[in-house]
């Protein structure tokens, strides 16, 4: 069952529609993929020099959390402890809509990406990796003698 | 039993499209909540990745909770966005609560992206002992 990390409101909904009905017309999607539904939410994107990928990870202690890269895939790793009500004074919940346990996601990259350029910093809950380009990816002209 | 905290987005989604400009504005991802319930008053934990104390804002007018929060997420120049799954930078949630909740007594907490929010209840909800006299 499809079950959004975080639901948008009806607009955004539709506006949501509208892209899954246009990567559903992309038929070279990577053979790994990226599921859609997953904890830490990732946003990815690149610039000429390296990848950013951003993980959405609010409340997992950074002891926990691992960032590998082998073989061109990039792992991300870690744990949300659940909130144990306390049983003395009878706790109820009445909502229960968060993440918890062991997570993991597994994403290629592209060849380009150099493994010992890794990056990663967590603040306010938000993982934040770069993963530099190799400088012999970038274009270079060749002279011609 | 009562559920003491009910999810109102409903009613304010209706109210979100009024008009062609809004929105826009009002477009706003609903974070992910736990909601728990004990004796002494309600504990509320929201998923808010990428928020700081500034751009939570938490709001209580008669018996609803409103929680907005903008996430501070600067991104490089030049970037080429190929994967997305969390399309908006806003955040934003109502709850209305029931007569025997405190709401001059909510506390906040911000913890790596985690907020926490407790609602105590008023003293005379609070459970009593009544001695019995044996007479």
């Amino acid at each position: 069952m499809y079950r959004s990390l975080f639901p948008r409101d009806f607009f955004a909904e539709i506006d949501r529609l509208q892209r899954d009905m246009r990567q559903a017309a992309d038929l070279s999607p990577s053979i790994r993929g990226i599921p859609r539904e997953g904890f830490p939410a990732l946003n990815v994107g690149s610039t000429d020099r390296a990848l950013e990928i951003y993980a959405f990870a609010p409340g997992v202690d950074p002891e926990t959390i691992e960032v590998t890269l082998a073989r061109g895939r990039l792992t991300l790793a870690g744990e949300r402890k659940a909130i144990t009500p306390r049983g003395e004074d009878k706790p109820m919940r009445h909502i229960n809509e968060r993440f918890e346990g062991a997570f993991r996601r597994v994403m290629t990259l592209p060849d380009d990406a150099d493994p010992d350029a890794v990056e990663a910093k967590l603040s306010n809950g938000l993982l934040h990796i770069t993963v530099q380009r190799r400088a012999a990816a970038q274009p270079r002209r060749i002279n011609v003698q | 039993m009562n559920s003491n905290l009910q999810s109102a987005d409903r009613s304010i989604r209706q109210d979100a499209g009024n008009s062609e400009n809004d929105r826009y504005e009002v477009s706003a991802l609903t974070p992910p909540v736990d909601v728990i319930e004990n004796v002494s008053g309600i504990t509320l934990y929201a998923d808010l990745p990428g928020v700081t104390r500034e751009g939570l804002n938490l709001h209580v007018e008669a018996s609803t909770l409103t929680i907005e929060a903008e996430s501070s997420l600067k991104v490089p120049d030049g970037l080429k966005i190929s994967h997305t799954e969390v399309a908006l930078g806003r955040f934003r949630r109502v709850f209305t609560l029931s007569k025997e909740l405190d709401t001059e007594k909510v506390t906040a907490e911000l913890d790596h992206g985690v907020l926490k929010l407790r609602i105590p209840k008023t003293a005379h909800a609070q459970p009593r002992r009544i001695e019995v006299k044996v007479g």
